[in-house]
C-alpha cells in the first residue's frame, strides 16, 4: 500500500517547482514545427522577393498567386482529413477536372433553362462531389479495399469521363462571367474607395508611374476585423487558461507571436487593398481554412479522426463508428475536390480535359510539407495551408524568374522530400 | 570452475532528460541462467539493448566485456556475430512467411542469392526437433499459435551459434502450459551449457529456473541473489524497496442486485464459420460485485467479452443480455457505452491507446459527450478531466501532454483504465488488468478495481493468474473450450480447485 504513496507527493512537488520554465521550453518545441514551416515560408516568399526585383509582393502578382493555387489549398483541407484519418485518395484531380466539365456542360451546352444558372450549377457540382465521395468511401469503409485502388480507380475513371464529357479534346467555354467571378473575382468595395495620392498626370499625359494610391476600403476594414479577432481569440483563451491555473505559453512570446502574425497579415491586407481588393477565392478559402482549424481542433468530430488514424481498432473499441468516419472523411473530400474543380474552370474561364491533372499530387505535396504522417493520426490544417502555399510561392516565384517547368518539378520534389526528412529526424532526435 | 561470460561495468545511459541507467554492473557465469527483475521503466529492457547493441558503442557509458574481450558494438548485427542473440517481448517474425524462411532471414543459405531451399528446410527441420517444435517448416507462422512462434524465435537464436541466449518476457503471452515448456527447454539447454539470461516479472518462473537473480530498482543494481537466497519475498522486497505484506488490498464486499445477466450465449468464430467458439455461456454479475472468469490461454474468455462488448468479436452471435432485469441491446460499441458498459482490452497498446497521442486526448476518447456540448470540445473541462483521473489513478507522467506511446505498461493501463472509469460505467469488465506490468502498479490497479466495487459496479475481471483472481474477487466462473465447467465462491475457491475444473470439465461438482 505505501508503494506508491511514498513517491506520488514527491513528484507533485517537485513538479510544481518546474513547472515554469518547462513548459516554456515545451511550448517553443512542440510549436517549433509549425513556427518553422511558416518561417520557411516566410523566408522563401523573400528569397523570390530578391530574386524576382520585386515582382512577388506586387499587389498583382499576390492576386494571381491566390487566384493560382487556392484550388490546391482548398482541396488540401480535405485531403488533410482524409491522410490524418489513415487513408490517401489519389482521385481528387481528376474529380475536379471532371466537375468542371460538368459545370461547363451544364452552363454552356444543355438546355436547362434557368437550371443554367451558375448559383444553381455550383449546387449540383457540389452534391455531385459528395455523391462521388461517397460512393468512393463506401467502398474503403464498409468494404475495407485499400483507399489507394479505390481513389486510383476514381482517377482513371472520372477522368475518362471528364473527357468523354467534353467530347473528345476540345474544350468547352466561354463560362459566364458571374461564374467565373468565384476565381477571378474582388469583393465588391461597398465603403468606397479612399484615394491616398492621386494619380500624377505628367505633360504626356499618362500616369506617372508609383503615383496615384487608392485603397480598397472593404478589404482594409475586413482585414482589421480579422486581426482583432484574432489577437482578441488569442489573449481570450490565454485568460481562460490562466483563469483555470493552466500555464500557457509565456506572456513575451505569444506577443511577440501575435505582433509578428497581424503585422504580416496587415501587409498582405494592404497589398490587396491598393489593387482590387480582396480577391473572392481567398475569402472562400479564408473562411474554410477557419472552419477546418475549428473542427480538427475544437470539434468531437475532428477529434475522432485523430483517434481513427491513430488506432483504428481502440478508437473502434471506445465507441467510435469508424466506417460512418472513414464515410464522411470521403464525402468531405468529394465535396472539396469538386469545390476545386469550379475553382478551376472559373480560373480558366472554360472547361478543358486536362484541367486538374495531376494536381493530387501537388495536394498530396502540400499535406506532407506541412508534417502529416503517412501512417495516420498526425497532421495540421494550418500546416497543410503553409505547405500549398510553400508550394505556390514556389512555382510562382520560379516562373517569374523563367525557371523551365522541368526544372520546377525538379525543385519541388526536393522540398518535399526535405521537408519530410526533416520530419522524421526530428522525431527520432526527440 | 564456471567462468565469467558476460561482465557489464557501470554501464550508465541517459536519455534527453532521464538517467534510464546508473552504474549498473552485471555479472553472468558461464552456464547459468540469470534472471533479471525489475519493476516496468526499472531499466531491464534499456539494459539489454546496451548489451545487444541496439544503443550503439558511444551512446553509453561503461565497459562490456564477453568472454574476456571488451565490445563495442555498432547494432545488432556485431553482438548477434559474437552469439549474443535477444528475444524480444513483441516478437519478430513476419506473419505470411513460412518458419524455415523465419529462421533464415537475412541469412538464407544460399549462394550467390539464390536460395537453397532444401538445405533450409533441412536445418530448419533439426533446429525444430531441438526445440520440441512439431511443426512443418513450410507452415507459415500466421497459422501458429503465440507459444510455438516462440519457440520459432528460439530456433532462430539457435540457428546463429548462440552463446549467450537473452529472452525478454518470453512468457508474457504464453499459456500455463507452454510456460511450463519453455521454462523445461531453458533448463534443457542449460544442461548442454548454453548461458541464459531470462528477464520475466513471473516470480514463481525465476525461483523455478534461476540460478542467480539480479534485481534492478530505478535503474539500478540492487544485488545479485545467488540460487540459494531466492524466493518469492525475497525478490518482491528488494523489487519495491521494502517489504509487500499483502499483495491484494483488503476489501469488504457490499453485494447487492443482479445488475448484468447473460444467458445461453453462443459465438462463432469470425472466419471459420462453422467454428462455435462460445458454447450457451451463462453467468451474472451483481451490484458491488467482482467476479472473475479463470481458464487457460484460448479457452475463449476475451472472445466472449469482446463478443458481449458491441459485437466486437464474432458472427452469428446469439443469446440474450439483460441490465437489471430489462433486455439490453448491446449490438454496437456505442450502444453498449451508452448502456454503461465498459470493455477494458488485455492489449492495450493494440486495442486501447492511440499511442501517438497523449494522455488528455486518450482519457476523453470513449466519452468525448462528456467534455463537449454540440460537438464542441471544451478545453477547459477536458483537461481538468484528465488532471482528475491522472490523481485518481495515479498516473506517473511529466503532464497529460506526454504521449502515451512513451509511458510504462503500468502507467498505460491505468490510462485504459482512466478512459473507461470516464465513461462512467456500471459494468466494468477488466481483461487481464495486470498484463505485463510490474508488482507496485499491479497493487495500484487492484486498490482501484476494490474502489469500483464498493462504489457499487459490477465487475467482471478476466485473468490467468489464479493467485490474482483468487485475491481480489468475490465469485469466480471457470472457463474452458468456450464453456462455464465451473463456479465457485472465492472465499472456497483455491488454484487446484480451478485447475480440476479446467481439466474435469465439472467444476460445479468439484466445488
Amino acid at each position: 500500500m505505501s508503494t506508491e504513496s511514498a513517491p506520488a507527493p514527491q513528484s507533485g512537488t517537485a513538479e510544481d517547482v518546474k513547472q515554469g520554465p518547462r513548459i516554456a521550453v515545451s511550448a517553443l518545441t512542440t510549436n517549433l514545427r509549425e513556427y518553422g514551416l511558416i518561417i520557411a515560408l516566410i523566408v522563401i516568399m523573400l528569397f523570390f522577393q530578391y530574386t524576382t526585383s520585386g515582382t512577388l509582393f506586387k499587389p498583382v502578382n499576390l492576386s494571381n498567386l491566390v487566384q493560382q493555387n487556392s484550388f490546391i489549398i482548398v482541396m488540401a483541407l480535405g485531403m488533410l482529413l482524409v491522410i490524418v484519418a489513415g487513408y490517401i485518395d489519389l482521385s481528387v484531380g481528376s474529380v475536379a477536372g471532371f466537375i468542371g466539365a460538368l459545370a461547363a456542360m451544364m452552363m454552356v451546352i444543355w438546355p436547362l433553362g434557368i437550371f443554367s444558372n451558375p448559383l444553381v450549377v455550383s449546387i449540383v457540382c457540389l452534391i455531385v462531389g459528395a455523391l462521388i465521395g461517397a460512393a468512393q468511401g463506401y467502398w474503403i469503409a464498409y468494404h475495407k479495399i485499400p483507399s489507394f485502388i479505390v481513389t486510383l480507380a476514381g482517377m482513371l475513371i472520372f477522368r475518362g469521363i471528364c473527357q468523354a464529357l467534353l467530347g473528345g479534346g476540345s474544350s468547352v467555354g466561354p463560362l459566364p462571367d458571374s461564374f467565373k467571378a468565384l476565381s477571378s473575382g474582388f469583393i465588391p468595395d461597398v465603403i468606397g474607395p479612399l484615394t491616398l495620392i492621386p494619380p500624377t498626370v505628367n505633360a504626356a499625359g499618362k500616369t506617372i508611374v508609383g503615383s496615384g494610391l487608392t485603397l480598397h476600403m472593404t478589404t482594409i476594414v475586413l482585414g482589421l476585423i480579422a486581426v482583432l479577432a484574432y489577437a482578441y481569440f488569442g489573449f481570450r483563451t490565454r485568460r481562460k487558461r490562466e483563469r483555470h491555473g493552466y500555464e500557457a505559453e509565456p506572456f513575451p512570446l505569444f506577443v511577440v507571436k501575435t505582433l509578428v502574425g497581424s503585422v504580416l497579415a496587415l501587409f498582405l491586407v494592404f497589398q490587396f487593398a491598393s489593387y482590387r481588393g480582396l480577391p473572392v477565392v481567398l475569402l472562400v478559402m479564408g473562411v474554410l481554412i477557419s472552419l477546418f482549424v475549428f473542427v480538427t481542433k475544437r470539434m468531437t468530430i475532428g477529434r475522432r479522426i485523430y483517434a481513427m488514424g491513430g488506432n483504428a481498432k481502440a478508437a473502434q473499441l471506445s465507441g467510435i463508428n469508424t466506417e460512418r468516419l472513414t464515410l464522411m472523411v470521403f464525402i468531405n473530400m468529394g465535396v472539396l475536390s469538386a469545390l476545386g474543380g469550379l475553382i478551376i474552370a472559373a480560373r480558366l474561364g472554360q472547361a478543358v480535359p486536362a484541367a486538374g491533372l495531376g494536381s493530387e499530387l501537388d495536394v498530396i505535396a502540400a499535406v506532407f510539407i506541412g508534417g502529416a504522417s503517412a501512417m495516420g493520426g498526425v497532421g495540421q490544417v494550418i500546416g497543410a495551408v503553409v505547405g500549398g502555399f510553400i508550394m505556390g510561392v514556389m512555382n510562382n516565384g520560379m516562373s517569374i524568374m523563367g525557371v523551365n517547368v522541368d526544372w520546377q518539378q525538379v525543385v519541388k520534389g526536393l522540398v518535399l522530400l526535405g521537408a519530410v526528412i526533416f520530419d522524421v529526424y526530428n522525431k527520432n532526435k526527440a | 570452475m564456471a567462468s565469467t561470460i558476460l561482465e557489464m561495468r557501470d554501464i550508465t545511459k541517459t536519455f534527453p532528460g532521464v538517467k534510464a541507467l546508473s552504474n549498473v554492473n552485471l555479472s553472468v557465469e558461464e552456464g547459468e541462467i540469470h534472471a533479471i527483475v525489475g519493476e516496468n521503466g526499472a531499466g531491464k529492457s534499456t539494459l539489454m539493448k546496451v548489451l545487444s547493441g541496439v544503443y550503439p558503442s558511444g551512446t553509453y557509458d561503461g565497459q562490456i566485456v564477453f568472454r574476456g574481450q571488451e565490445c563495442h558494438f555498432k547494432g545488432i548485427h556485431d553482438s548477434e556475430h559474437i552469439g549474443i542473440v535477444i528475444i524480444h517481448q513483441e516478437l519478430a517474425l513476419v506473419p505470411m512467411l513460412s518458419i524455415a524462411e523465419n529462421i533464415f532471414l537475412g541469412n538464407e543459405h544460399a549462394s550467390y542469392g539464390v536460395i537453397d531451399w532444401d538445405a533450409n528446410e533441412t536445418r530448419t527441420a533439426a533446429l525444430l526437433k531441438k526445440v520440441g517444435l512439431k511443426e512443418d517448416p513450410k507452415t507459415l507462422i500466421t497459422n501458429i499459435g503465440v507459444g510455438k512462434q516462440q519457440l520459432v524465435e528460439i530456433a532462430k537464436a539457435l540457428s546463429k551459434e548462440v552463446k549467450l541466449l537473452i529472452l525478454d518476457e518470453p512468457t508474457a503471452s504464453l499459456s500455463e502450459k507452454d510456460s511450463q515448456a519453455l521454462l523445461d527447454l531453458l533448463l534443457e539447454f542449460k544442461r548442454q551449457g548454453m548461458t541464459s539470461i531470462l528477464i520475466s516479472h513471473k516470480l514463481n518462473e525465476v525461483n523455478r529456473v534461476a540460478d542467480k537473480v539480479t534485481v534492478i530498482r530505478d535503474g539500478r543494481t540492487i544485488e545479485t541473489l545467488p540460487r540459494k537466497d531466492i524466493s518469492e519475498d525475497r525478490i518482491i522486497t528488494s523489487m519495491v524497496g521494502r517489504s509487500l505484506d499483502d499483495r491484494y488490498p483488503p476489501r469488504e464486499p457490499q453485494i447487492g442486485e443482479v445488475i448484468l445477466e447473460v444467458k445461453d450465449w453462443s459465438v462463432y468464430h469470425p472466419i471459420h464459420a462453422e467454428r462455435q467458439v462460445i458454447k450457451n455461456v451463462n453467468l451474472n454479475v451483481r451490484k458491488g460485485e467482482v467476479v472473475g472468469i479463470a481458464g487457460l490461454m484460448g479457452a475463449g474468455r476475451t472472445e466472449f467479452a469482446m463478443s458481449l462488448f458491441g459485437r466486437s468479436y464474432g458472427r452469428h452471435i446469439t443469446g440474450e443480455v439483460s441490465l437489471h432485469g430489462k433486455p439490453l441491446d448491446l449490438s454496437s460499441v456505442s450502444k453498449a457505452v451508452e448502456n454503461r458498459i465498459a470493455y477494458v482490452t488485455e492489449d492495450r497498446k493494440t486495442y486501447g491507446l492511440n499511442l501517438i497521442d497523449h494522455i488528455k486526448h486518450n482519457v476523453t476518447l470513449a466519452n468525448l459527450s462528456g467534455v463537449s456540448s454540440r460537438g464542441v470540445i471544451d478545453d477547459m473541462r477536458e483537461m481538468s478531466v484528465a488532471n482528475d483521473y491522472r490523481k485518481k489513478t495515479n498516473i506517473r507522467a511529466s503532464s497529460v501532454y506526454q504521449l502515451t506511446g512513451n509511458l510504462s505498461g503500468g502507467n498505460q493501463q491505468k490510462v485504459v483504465l482512466s478512459k473507461w472509469l470516464f465513461a462512467d460505467p456500471e459494468v466494468l469488465i477488466l481483461d487481464e488488468p495486470t498484463r505485463g506490468i510490474d508488482v507496485g502498479a499491479k497493487y495500484e490497479i487492484y486498490t482501484i478495481i476494490a474502489r469500483l466495487a464498493a462504489e457499487g459496479k459490477a465487475i467482471i475481471v478476466i485473468s490467468s493468474e489464479m493467485p490474482e483472481l483468487l485475491g481480489i474477487t468475490d465469485r469466480i466462473y471457470v472457463m474452458n473450450e468456450g464453456r462455464i465447467v465451473g463456479e465457485m465462491a472465492a472465499s472456497d475457491a483455491s488454484q487446484e480447485k480451478i485447475m480440476r475444473a479446467i481439466v474435469r470439465g465439472e467444476g460445479k461438482k468439484a466445488s
